[in-house]
């Protein structure tokens, strides 16, 4: 059923949006509960509840969350692809899966109820920042396998917005999709925002004057508060963070309200925990560690205590726009060495897969990564055995091969720069191979 | 007979003193620089050295861990006149030689144009067709 309410009314619904922190509790017991239960329906939790010596009506509290064991993204993977199903795969509507860059590849599954709720949460985010279905909303983000396509296209025409599924790249396109359709709302990653900014500026359109764009959702890569206030100021517009992973479902999961004051998890979706990555105890308020999901709605693969490897904080569990779902800050950084750039997840591992098919290569490298005018640029920096020529072609060309294999590999086209055998910092112990210079850390 | 210059290509970081530390390594060891010659890249350098004692440089610098280099290079001498440089380039350039390289400095009243080219036969033949004289490792000893 879709019910869309009233353009005056600044909820999409209204009854779970502003429940009280002991509705918000009380609620998340009772599915707590049935999701665990339905949790025995797949091989993988229910043997980990036998291993853990415990069941279901183990957990009568949201303090007995504590008892279950954490679901890890390694788990996602001995399981791959439908280990993790807690139902029938017939009952099953949609696959997502990870590219398996470094290693196996990640499968999450979605019944068609998934799907709704899926829609159903991120028609809140975009009904919580003011639009309406009189908007235009320009989805500019990846489709295919990239959740931010299909969810913000399914969330933004569950609304009732008209939406344009654009996609990423081309933008002289994008421009004249924003100016021919009325475009009042867009979701891209931030830097490619700044990216339209500057084609704009090349065609001669004026943001302000040419375009009706007002709303901007951004994610899917970290980016400062700085970055945001001139993303807002160079188009005129209104930007919110929003931040999804496609473990949960994708786009969704938390969203700024007006107040831009922290990002709201949808705590009847979703049990929230931050932990100290070290000792996975709970941190107090306020304490950055590691955000752990357990979802209470998903049907087709429910996940229990889920590290989600990012780090943020608490800011707070009230808000004047009248929800009371806990408030998180933007993302602070990875208690991994997963690094997020343009959108795109690069382990540093991916990197020295490369570089190690390279024989002139020495095995010491350094990832560096900068923002250099709103975009995130890498440098890799990386040893030579040993000065084979004294031609400068010669090592340009190495250069470039190194280059184009990496952009295969990660997408994205870094910087090169060869150095000569013990240039590179040797550390002691665990060897530091990314320095993340990025403004939006600091 | 030897018909090239042990010339030393040295790999050094665009930071500064690299270069310093290499250039105190010459001097400790009393080795004469002749010419020397660094590209400027954004990224890495090559720094080229001529020198009175090219195989005991090579082996300093190796031992205190600097990437290095020799290459043959030929090293031409003219007359120190007008002219000269450029009936030297156009016949090398007439026998379809390329140049990698190249860089010149004075040497006890002559010139000498340091040169790294591919085919080294033809070159070596124009060079004697023309009578250029072409100068080897021991010209540059103390």
């Amino acid at each position: 059923m879709n019910i869309i309410p009233n353009d005056a009314c600044p909820f999409f619904n209204e009854k779970m949006e502003t429940m009280t922190r002991e509705e918000i509790e009380a609620l998340q017991l009772e599915r707590l509960k049935a999701t665990v239960r339905h949790c025995m329906n797949s091989p993988f939790y229910s043997k980990r509840f036998d291993e853990a010596g415990l069941k279901p009506e183990d957990i009568r509290s949201l303090d007995d969350l504590r008892r279950i064991p954490f679901t890890t993204k390694q788990d996602l993977r001995d399981t791959y692809p439908f280990g993790m199903a807690s139902v029938p795969l017939r009952e099953c509507s949609r696959l997502h899966s990870s590219s398996g860059t470094t290693g196996t590849p990640t499968v999450i599954l979605h019944t068609h109820k998934d799907l709704e709720e899926w829609a159903t949460q991120v028609a809140r985010n975009l009904w919580m920042v003011g639009l309406r279905p009189d908007d235009v909303f320009q989805n500019s983000s990846g489709y295919g396998m990239f959740t931010g396509g299909l969810g913000f296209q399914y969330g933004a025409e569950r609304m009732g917005m008209l939406t344009i599924p654009a996609a990423a790249g081309n933008s002289a396109r994008q421009i004249k999709f924003i100016t021919d359709f009325g475009t009042t709302a867009l979701h891209a990653v931030p830097s490619y925002v700044t990216r339209l900014y500057e084609v704009m500026q090349n065609m001669g359109v004026d943001p302000r004057r040419d375009t009706k764009l007002r709303v901007l959702a951004i994610g899917a890569e970290p980016h400062s508060e700085e970055q945001r206030q001139r993303i807002q100021d160079m188009l005129g517009v209104k930007a919110y963070n929003s931040f999804g992973m496609s473990e949960m479902c994708g786009p969704g999961v938390g969203f700024e309200c007006k107040e831009q004051n922290g990002l709201h998890f949808w705590e009847d979706y979703y049990i929230v925990e931050i932990v100290n990555p070290d000792t996975l105890e709970p941190v107090p308020d306020g304490e950055i560690g590691e955000l752990v999901l357990t979802t209470l709605c998903r049907e087709a693969m429910p996940l229990l205590r889920y590290r989600t490897r990012d780090l943020t904080r608490v800011l707070g569990r009230s808000c004047p726009c009248g929800r009371n779902h806990v408030r998180l800050d933007r993302m602070r950084g990875r208690s991994d060495d997963m690094m997020v750039l343009r959108g795109v997840n690069i382990f540093p591992i991916q990197i020295e897969k490369i570089l190690m098919t390279f024989p002139k290569l020495a095995s010491n490298y350094l990832i560096t990564l900068t923002t250099d005018e709103d975009n995130d640029n890498m440098t890799v920096e990386v040893e030579l055995e040993e000065l084979f020529t004294d031609d400068y072609s010669r090592l340009q060309s190495l250069t470039n091969r190194i280059q184009r294999a990496l952009k295969d590999e990660i997408l994205l086209t870094p910087h090169v720069k060869l150095l000569p055998k013990g240039t590179l910092p040797v550390s002691e112990g665990k060897a530091v191979r990314v320095v993340d210079k990025r403004t939006v850390y600091q | 007979m030897n018909n090239t210059v042990k010339q030393l290509s040295i790999f050094i970081e665009n930071r500064s003193g690299t270069l310093t530390k290499v250039l105190d390594l010459f001097s400790r060891a009393g080795i004469q620089i002749i010419a020397s010659t660094i590209a400027d890249t954004q990224d890495y350098g090559i720094y080229r050295v001529v020198c009175s004692a090219p195989y005991d440089a090579y082996a300093i610098l190796k031992e205190n861990g600097i990437d290095v280099q020799l290459t043959d290079v030929m090293a031409i001498a003219i007359e120190d006149e007008p002219g000269n440089a450029a009936l030297a380039i156009s016949a090398l350039s007439d026998a379809q030689v390329d140049i990698l390289y190249m860089y010149s400095f004075l040497w006890q009243g002559r010139g000498v144009l340091v040169m790294r080219a591919d085919k080294v036969e033809n070159a070596l033949e124009v060079i004697a067709n023309r009578n250029m004289v072409l100068l080897n490792e021991d010209d540059f000893k103390l």
